[in-house]
């Protein structure tokens, strides 16, 4: 007997609440299958768009050693988009399709990336703040519903928390330096702690997709408990190194033992993401040029295994 | 002037070539970031960029040991000039297109595997290690480049054009190579170094092995041949490296950065 789509769904669902994982193959509804398409695909967007503004600065490392590590960090961020372009594509899409999605604009990348790098502190914000904000996302991730989501989180915190330890290590570092090192690292600070807040998405209340990617087990928590759980970690982080976080109104609450906050500035959240952000521009149009400047290099590659196919 | 200081500065000298070289294209590879033309080939340049960093690194400190002023390898990478860098002239060289940054690796790695292949049984211990541990990365590095020589020789008719004039545009910085002088001729002597005119039939073994398989052509550019990196005679492209990568401990000399 065939059993009908409303069928299939009730029987996914009971699965998705028994604990069970789904794989490639399993039957899943055509809207599951769309929706970790655009959040696999703007997640491995993520980690190659990021490889821009962190390579901003390789060339003017400050010592070999911080040189070598950041050269280790963005290689490991190019790890991460080809094994996530990986795993979306067991959903039925290639990473070519998934690319062009990118450049057109119809598929998003993290807002954050479209902020600029305008000091060498920032290198180190972006492995504490942006790194450390994507642990808390990604650890969350790694519990998902889609076992090669899943298994994909897994791996790629192991390394997020080195980046996420040696950007802390170099501002920890830069406080104990000079006054201009100091500045630098307190003037990334105050521009990357917004931005880092706002990684965790709109507040749920304004937060389209959130009902059903619960019930689905693909999310298993609110983009505001996520941020919260972020906050909470950052800030004595920040103290024990004399960082200042940028909110007047930030302050501990000793009853229910989290830090409220100030009010997040939504309309430049959506201002970034619809392309308007200090560097929308350039990062697109970087990726596009990449893409076009070695069309010819991917036509050759693919014109000599054609000629050599036996 | 005794004895043991004019080996330890021939070795002092003979360290920064090979550190420099390191450095300079390793700086030049991490342009890519980014920009390359298909994701597993930015993984690909910034992990080789990552190999001559850490070899830079070694042979940097290690040459600041041998000199015995205290200089670190920040020192000596952060605080010359240009004319003080030993660099071959081929590693200074813009990236120009995917095809040329190849080009350009496929030649130095084939000499720096012939080199450090070489310079592994070297009588100085140390720098035997180095040479030993490097060999390994580079034989990547020669695997990687030539796969993409033979890719692009035999890829396309754009693809073949491109990559031949790329050729024939480096070759004019390969007699650097081989230039020797008396720092390796006093190495040579003591069995730090290698005969570089035993090297050459080598490198050109391995790169017309390569070639033909590309169905690439070797140019003949004898009269204008450019020299000089072991005097420290470069191009002018090299003060621009040094301008960028020297920017931050050069405006903060105060400043410490882990």
């Amino acid at each position: 007997m065939i059993a009908t789509d409303t069928e299939r769904e009730l029987e996914f669902q009971a699965k998705i609440d028994r604990g069970e994982v789904i794989e490639p193959k399993d039957w899943m509804p055509e809207r599951y299958r769309k929706q970790l398409i655009r959040m696999m695909s703007q997640h491995a967007h993520s980690e190659v768009v990021g490889m821009l503004p962190e390579g901003n600065w390789i060339t003017r490392a400050p010592s070999l050693a911080r040189k070598a590590i950041l050269l280790a960090k963005v290689q490991d961020e190019g790890g991460h988009g080809l094994y996530i372009y990986s795993a979306a594509e067991t959903l039925g899409i290639d990473r070519g399709e998934m690319i062009d999605q990118l450049h057109t604009g119809k598929a998003k990348y993290s807002s954050i990336f479209n902020y600029p790098t305008l000091n060498w502190a920032d290198i180190g914000a972006i492995g504490w703040l942006v790194d450390g904000a994507a642990i808390v996302n990604q650890t969350a991730l790694a519990k998902c519903s889609y076992g090669p989501y899943s298994r994909a989180m897994i791996r790629i915190c192991k390394e997020e928390n080195f980046h996420h330890k040696q950007g802390y290590q170099m501002l920890a570092y830069m406080m104990r330096g000079t006054k201009e090192q100091q500045e630098m690292a307190q003037d990334a600070m105050n521009r990357f702690w917004w931005p880092a807040l706002m990684m965790f998405g709109p507040s749920d209340t304004d937060s389209p997709n959130s009902a059903e990617l619960m019930r689905w087990k693909v999310k298993l928590y609110s983009n505001d408990e996520l941020r919260q759980r972020f906050i909470d970690r950052t800030v004595p982080q920040a103290e024990a190194i004399g960082l200042k976080i940028p909110d007047p109104k930030l302050k501990y609450n000793e009853t229910t033992r989290h830090y409220e906050h100030g009010e997040i500035d939504w309309q430049e959240f959506k201002n970034v993401v619809n392309g308007n952000g200090p560097c929308n521009r350039e990062r697109l149009r970087a990726r596009v040029k990449a893409d076009a400047d070695g069309k010819w290099v991917r036509d050759a590659a693919e014109a000599y295994a054609k000629k050599h196919m036996n | 002037m005794n004895t043991t200081t004019e080996n330890n500065s021939a070795l002092f000298e003979y360290l920064l070539r090979l550190g420099d070289t390191s450095l300079i294209l390793g700086h030049r590879l991490a342009e890519w970031c980014g920009h390359a033309p298909i994701l597993e080939e930015d993984i690909a340049l910034t992990n080789i960029s990552l190999d001559h960093i850490g070899q830079a690194r070694l042979l940097l400190d290690y040459a600041g040991k041998i000199e015995g002023k205290g200089r670190s390898e920040d020192a000596l990478a952060y605080h010359r000039d240009a004319r003080q860098f030993r660099n071959l002239l081929m590693a200074e060289q813009p990236n120009g297109d995917f095809g040329n940054t190849m080009v350009r690796q496929f030649l130095i790695s084939v000499y720096n595997f012939h080199l450090y292949s070489a310079l592994s049984k070297s009588a100085d211990a140390e720098l035997a290690a180095i040479a030993a541990k490097s060999v390994k990365e580079v034989a990547y590095h020669v695997r990687h480049s030539s796969d993409w020589l033979i890719r692009l020789g035999d890829g396309t008719a754009e693809s073949h054009e491109r990559v031949q004039q790329s050729i024939n545009d480096l070759w004019i910085y390969v007699d650097d190579f081989f230039n020797g002088d008396e720092v390796d001729a006093m190495l040579v002597s003591q069995n730090i170094a290698p005969e570089l005119n035993a090297i050459r039939p080598l490198w050109n073994e391995t790169v017309q092995l390569t070639m033909v398989k590309a169905g690439l052509q070797i140019p003949q550019v004898n009269s204008a041949m450019r020299t000089g990196s072991r005097k420290g005679n470069h191009t002018e492209y090299l003060g621009y490296i040094l301008a960028e990568m020297q920017f931050l401990p050069r405006a903060y000399p105060d400043a410490e950065w882990l």
